[in-house]
């Protein structure tokens, strides 16, 4: 992606760019029509030339156990038995949700190291990454994760590279049975919505489209059969948003706490300025005998209308 | 100014010192990831990564030497009633108005005040520190918790600094102060007026000898 | 499949029986969400495991494994019971009409001419059709007569009661006939089903009748030929269909041509075998060209040195002193473990992983003077010497057998043409030089067989001709090319070819030939595989074609690539028109039909392109009835009917259907060898029915080598139900014992809600799932061969092994 396309920066103040107009992207994953074959997670391994540890097996099909700096998305199995019985095998390909208000580009104290490109795609600078792992803060769906090779912040970068030269994510270009779809987010919620309709018909009478407003939508994005009950695919927040607390510590806290500083610097200055410093008069040159200690400048004392009392 | 009275020994004013510094470094590194507009300060560290590194061992080493320092100085930073009134008379102080103060030990009320905002700060800092210190603690401990830690470790260190940058305002402000924690001496008249009750203590003490 | 993985986005509904086709076939898979995403289709997965494929489906219904010809036995005569059948396709395209001849006999389990000392039925004479003296078979068109097939089928399958059905397969009655139901749907002339099936169906007993019920199911509904429709075979390897096509089984030749057996030393007689004639006037009986076919693989085996006077060579022909299937892999390794084999070439096969009951395999391959293997990977049979642990605990020092590791190139380091399941021959291009001093299999034969060659030259040896007189063409003789070698297979015109009647040049000599119709049998054609012919026309690669245009939107894109036999796409396409040629009704869009003058439509006719619906030609043409068989005739070793058996290791101890005769518990006319009867286990002991499968990560015990593979499924697991478990005491991740009378296995234990305990003729059956995949050489974490668990026994037709159906013991370890 160009440097033009970036529209916003971490740890950056003022304005990005702002001149080129691109249409935002979307990846769509048709959480029905997946079968958890692992391909995306695959494929996203080796367009990125990543290899994690070969690991072990923890009672379930999920492998390797969790995200890491090497495995960027993952597929997440939950086993769901309904009111009456009926089971279900509720597969999520887990990963970055590029959302329209990143939590991870609002904690980054590093500027440059998180960009959010006009089309929607949230990338990590690793060169301008410092480590802190203040992403993973930001992040509320439990994303970025720091390197124990090198102490940068990976995470999808919803292959960049690839769609920066028009080309699909690699985890879409793989899925054999269509389940993820990449295109223009528009696009996405009318194919979404065509999906809805047909799981609507086998009647998932919840169906519908994961896009969460909380976040100001996101350009990854979930046709479910239960949208109503996200957490049911392995703990999907049902109405994400930037935590409160992160909201405060990167929001109002960063202007009000530099203010403070500074301002108790001011009037440290303008005290010293106006009333003076606190000398003991016996130690001053000229001094005789005991300090008058209860005498005081009469200039201050006497003269001054403004003075505190 | 007269080397009347001995108010800190060399040990005292190290560590004093030692916990300055450490404050600066850790402070600046500190304010370097707390706001963009501070970010080049990382660059005295050696870019971010080596501010991201050292950050949390100055802030271990401040810790550890302002402990020390709180072991020397705690038994008179005891509050007493007079320094609460000494507290509520404050303003007076402020305007140099200092006549209908009552008297003050080795420390006045605003000293001891700062004396355990300090070091409520500095252990509420080294807790969220070490929940938020990604690199080899971070993983034990809950998201929520690492969130409420970053947001009070920043305000921790806000009110640390704010306070701090009192104290040195306060040091400057009462001539003598910062000769006080260079050399360790005071005039016996800077004593008498700042600290009447420790004076008085210090010329019993050295009557009795 | 009769069909192929495009078409079935046509099918209105998709049952995956006896497979799991999103876990082992996940990119044919887009299909199945193709028909539901956009032919609004439904999609039912009937499997002892609620799986992947299950994850995705309208409808689910567990079964307990081995059972599945019980499920589909009473599907049937739910089906006939409830008049939910394509009357028309039933009546015209199908056997029911036929009468069968009085010595057939059904009773207690035995069909007619059991042989309890050989295990089989020496005597088939009873299944056969009644004989005309017009030399046809004898037919009832009212279905009236009480030996016409569909009677004969019918109290066949009286006995499968729903009830009985549930009993014996342990599938919730409720769900039992949700299904049904719902497959029953498309018994309407328009509506169609496609069934799935893979190894879940084949590797039983009696894999081969799950197979057959399957196919009797899809006839009466009239689901045969249809697009949308067929029975297909997942095909578990990529090419292991041309693999089948070039004649995989001992007993075959190319093209689905059968070696002769012993007694046939006369080549007449050979060839009339088989040759046969059709059973009802008009009927086409393309097996009638036999000869043609034969004679050209003869000529393109043999080249000049074979003419009329020697019989084509016919004594060059090994025959078969063993019945069919010949020297299966069993057999051999049967064979190998009693020391009657010196030395075997192991050629992209890794036996000791693949092939039931570890233990014997590996005493087996310890008795060999040699052994070689070409593949492209350190394979755990190069290696069984090796002592690694309890994986593979052997005392390396007392086996001397002999080792060659020829390190082979991969598909994707050579020209060639793959076969998928559907038929397709499609080309491919080297994508990289194979590493280090690899080389293809092809150069490694060609040097073996010039070596052979010469030694036969210079020293002589018994029976040297059928080397010495072999036809190489080839441009390098060391190494022919691939391109060679599909033209040879193809096949061309060796002199001029000439229309009879006119006298009119259809081929110049030299000449690839267009297909197989052209092939003869007087020497004058040459084909190494008459059902590839036209593969490589003289217009070239027909393989190498990549247009998917679809003129007609129902997925046949005969420009892409090639289909045997003659680019056509659905076998027995014919069916998809009623009788009068017109496409049934209410069919979504037209296959094949008649346009007044010819067969025509979006595939390649599978007919007789000009013969009209009026005279009478039926739409199975390899038959010589002209019609599809619900009747085996003599074709099947266990009856012409499939009739459930339990699995050797039955978990219920009894066969429900005949409960009081052990004799018929499982499968009377399947082979077992001397010694592995007292290897099977028994419930007492081993209580819990075990079933093995491939994951999707994995690609059997190739991929265990690769790292990417090994990071998505890094380690072995058993998966059992959450009900076994807390009855166990074993949670999810904890290391569990599973073992049976053969040996045992470790593994992590994967506790799920997916394996519910069944009930079966009143027991609780639990069932446990057990992946292959993991051994002890590669980059994955070791594991033991799932294979140490399973008995030595294969389906009575073809010998695959029974890896489905087994039993288990599981304990905490």
């Amino acid at each position: 992606m160009a440097t033009q396309d970036i529209i916003a920066r971490s740890a950056t103040t003022t304005h990005s760019p702002s001149i080129r107009q691109i249409d935002e992207v979307a990846k769509l994953i048709d959480v029905s029509k997946c079968i958890g074959c692992k391909a995306c997670q695959v494929a996203c391994s080796e367009w990125n030339d990543l290899r994690d540890e070969v690991g072990h097996n923890h009672g379930t099909y999920e492998s390797p156990a969790d995200l890491s700096a090497d495995s960027w998305t993952l597929m997440r199995f939950a086993e769901h038995e309904d009111e009456a019985g009926k089971l279900e095998w509720l597969i999520r390909k887990d990963g970055c949700m590029h959302c329209a208000e990143p939590g991870c580009l609002t904690a980054c104290p590093s500027p440059g190291a998180i960009v959010q490109y006009a089309n929607g795609i949230v990338d990590f600078n690793q060169d301008h990454c410092i480590g802190c792992g203040y992403c993973i803060t930001g992040c509320p769906f439990d994303v970025p994760r720091i390197s124990k090779k090198d102490n940068k912040a990976y995470k999808c970068s919803l292959c960049s590279d690839r769609v920066g030269v028009g080309q699909e994510p690699a985890c879409v270009k793989t899925c054999p049975t269509g389940a993820i779809v990449f295109g223009s987010k528009e696009d996405m919620k009318d194919h979404a919505a065509e999906r809805i309709v047909d799981l609507k018909s086998r009647g998932y009478e919840n169906a519908g489209l994961y896009d969460p407003p909380g976040v100001g939508g996101t350009h990854v994005m979930y046709v479910l059969h239960h949208a109503d009950k996200p957490a049911l695919y392995s703990g999907l927040p049902a109405d994400p948003s930037i935590d409160p607390m992160v909201h405060v510590w990167k929001g109002v806290a960063k202007p009000l706490g530099l203010l403070a500083m500074g301002a108790t610097a001011l009037i440290g200055f303008f005290h010293y300025l106006r009333v003076g410093r606190n000398v003991v008069e016996e130690d001053e040159p000229g001094a005789v005998g005991d300090a008058a200690v209860h005498k005081v400048d009469p200039a201050v004392h006497e003269f001054d209308p403004k003075a505190p009392r | 100014m007269k080397h009347d009275i001995q108010r800190y020994t060399a040990g005292e004013r190290s560590n004093h010192w030692a916990v300055a510094i450490l404050f600066v470094l850790a402070g600046l590194s500190g304010l370097a990831l707390f706001h963009p507009a501070l970010f080049w300060l990382s660059h005295l560290f050696g870019g971010g990564p080596w501010t991201r590194i050292l950050h949390p061992f100055i802030g271990i080493a401040m810790f550890l030497f302002f402990i020390w320092l709180v072991m020397r100085f705690m038994s008179h930073n005891m509050i007493h009633k007079r320094d609460v009134q000494w507290l509520k008379q404050a303003g007076d102080v402020m305007a140099n108005r200092e006549g209908n103060m009552p008297e003050v030990g080795r420390y006045n009320g605003g000293q001891k005040l700062l004396f355990w905002v300090l070091l409520v700060c500095m252990l509420l800092l080294l807790v969220t520190g070490i929940v938020i210190w990604r690199e080899y603690f971070s993983h034990l401990f809950g998201i929520e918790l690492i969130r409420l830690s970053v947001l009070l470790h920043a305000l921790a260190a806000l009110v640390l600094i704010v306070s701090i940058i009192v104290h040195i305002y306060a040091g400057i402000w009462v001539k003598g102060s910062v000769g006080a924690m260079l050399t360790g001496w005071v005039s016996k008249g800077w004593a008498r007026k700042h600290h009447s009750l420790w004076y008085k203590e210090v010329e019993k003490g050295e009557n009795k000898h | 499949m009769t069909n192929h993985w495009t078409d079935i986005k046509n099918a209105d509904l998709v049952l995956i029986m006896g497979g799991n086709a999103a876990e082992a076939h996940p990119c044919g898979f887009k299909w199945v969400t193709e028909a539901k995403a956009h032919n609004n289709a439904k999609l039912i997965v009937v499997d002892p495991r609620f799986t992947r494929s299950a994850s995705v489906a309208d409808l689910y219904a567990p079964i307990r494994t081995g059972s599945d010809i019980a499920f589909l036995g009473g599907l049937i005569s739910y089906l006939i019971e409830n008049d939910k059948y394509q009357h028309e396709y039933v009546r015209n395209y199908t056997d029911v009409s036929f009468i069968v001849r009085e010595g057939y006999d059904f009773e207690a389990g035995f069909f007619s001419g059991y042989d309890e000392a050989k295990r089989g039925y020496p005597d088939k004479s009873g299944w056969g059709y009644e004989i005309g003296e017009d030399g046809f078979a004898k037919v009832d068109p009212t279905l009236s007569h009480p030996r016409c097939v569909f009677n004969l089928l019918k109290k066949h399958y009286s006995r499968y009661t729903p009830d009985m059905v549930s009993s014996i397969c342990g599938t919730p009655k409720t769900q039992m006939m949700q299904v049904w139901d719902t497959i029953a749907e498309t018994s309407a002339p328009g509506k169609v089903m496609t069934i799935m099936y893979a190894l879940g169906w084949t590797q039983h007993s009696t894999g081969s009748q799950m197979i057959r019920a399957g196919a009797m199911l899809q006839l009466l509904l009239g689901n045969i030929g249809m697009p949308g429709g067929g029975m297909n075979a997942l095909r578990g390897h990529s090419n292991i269909q041309g693999l089948t096509d070039l004649g995989l089984l001992s007993n075959l030749l190319p093209g689905y041509l059968t070696l002769p057996s012993d007694a046939e030393q006369d080549y007449a007689a050979y060839i009339a075998k088989r040759a046969s004639k059709p059973l009802r006037p008009g009927q086409l009986s393309y097996w009638q060209n036999y000869e043609k076919f034969h004679v050209s693989l003869m000529k393109a085996w043999y080249g000049k040195n074979v003419s009329a006077d020697n019989n084509w060579g016919y004594d060059w022909l090994p025959k078969l002193d063993a019945p069919a299937p010949g020297y299966d892999v069993l057999k051999v390794f049967d064979m190998m473990y009693q020391g009657k084999v010196n030395g075997y070439f192991c050629q992209g096969f890794n036996p000791i992983a693949s092939f039931p009951n570890k233990a014997k395999i590996g005493a087996a391959l310890a008795k060999l003077k040699y052994l070689v293997i070409m593949d492209p990977l350190a394979t755990e049979t190069s290696e069984f010497w090796r002592n690694v642990d309890e994986f593979n605990d052997v005392n390396t020092a007392d086996i001397q057998t002999e080792v060659f590791r020829l390190p082979t190139s991969c598909f994707a380091e050579e020209d060639g043409s793959l076969v998928n399941s559907g038929r397709w021959l499609q080309w491919h291009w080297k994508g990289a030089e194979p590493p280090g001093k690899a080389r293809t299999d092809i150069q490694i034969m060609a040097g073996l067989y010039h070596r052979l060659r010469n030694m036969y030259a210079t020293d002589g040896g018994k029976f040297p001709d059928p080397i010495l007189n072999l036809d190489w063409p080839y441009l390098q003789p060391d190494e022919p090319s691939a391109e060679e070698l599909a033209r040879e297979y193809s096949g061309k015109a060796i002199t001029d070819l000439t229309d009879p009647a006119t006298g009119a040049l259809l081929v110049k000599g030299g000449d690839q030939l267009a297909g197989f119709a052209q092939l003869r049998a007087d020497g004058s054609t040459s084909s190494g595989c008459w059902l590839f012919c036209g593969s490589w026309t003289q217009q070239g690669n027909q393989m190498a074609r990549r247009d998917n245009s679809d003129p007609y939107g129902i997925g046949q894109t005969l420009g892409w690539a090639w289909s045997w036999p003659a680019n056509r796409r659905i076998l027995y396409n014919r069916a998809s028109a009623d009788v009068s040629g017109k496409p049934w009704q209410d069919l979504k869009k037209p296959l094949v039909f008649w346009n007044g003058k010819s067969w025509g439509g979006a595939d390649v006719p599978d007919f007789k392109a000009d013969s009209p619906p009026e005279a009478g030609m039926n739409p199975f043409i390899m038959n010589p009835e002209g019609v599809a068989r619900f009747f085996a005739v003599d074709k099947m070793a266990e009856g012409p009917f499939p009739e459930h058996y339990e699995p050797f290791e039955t978990p219920i101890g009894r066969n429900p259907l005949h409960p009081d005769d052990p004799r018929v518990t499982s499968n009377p006319a399947a082979r077992v060898f001397k010694g592995d009867m007292e290897l099977f286990g028994s419930a007492a002991d081993f209580p819990y029915a075990a079933t093995t499968y491939r994951l999707t990560e994995h690609f059997h015990f190739w991929t265990k080598h690769c790292r990417l593979n090994a990071i998505v499924q890094p380690e072995q697991f058993v998966e059992i139900s959450e009900a076994l478990g807390k009855e166990l005491g074993i949670a999810a991740g904890d290391w569990v014992k599973v073992s049976s009378n053969r040996g045992y296995i470790k593994a992590v234990a994967v506790v799920t809600k997916r394996l519910k305990p069944l009930t079966v003729d009143g027991k609780t059956v639990h069932q446990i799932g057990i992946p292959i995949h993991w051994g002890f050489s590669g980059t994955a974490r070791n594991g033991y061969l799932t294979n140490t668990l399973t008995p030595f026994v294969g389906d009575a037709n073809t010998q695959t092994p029974e890896f489905k159906s087994f039993l288990v013991n599981v304990e905490k370890a």
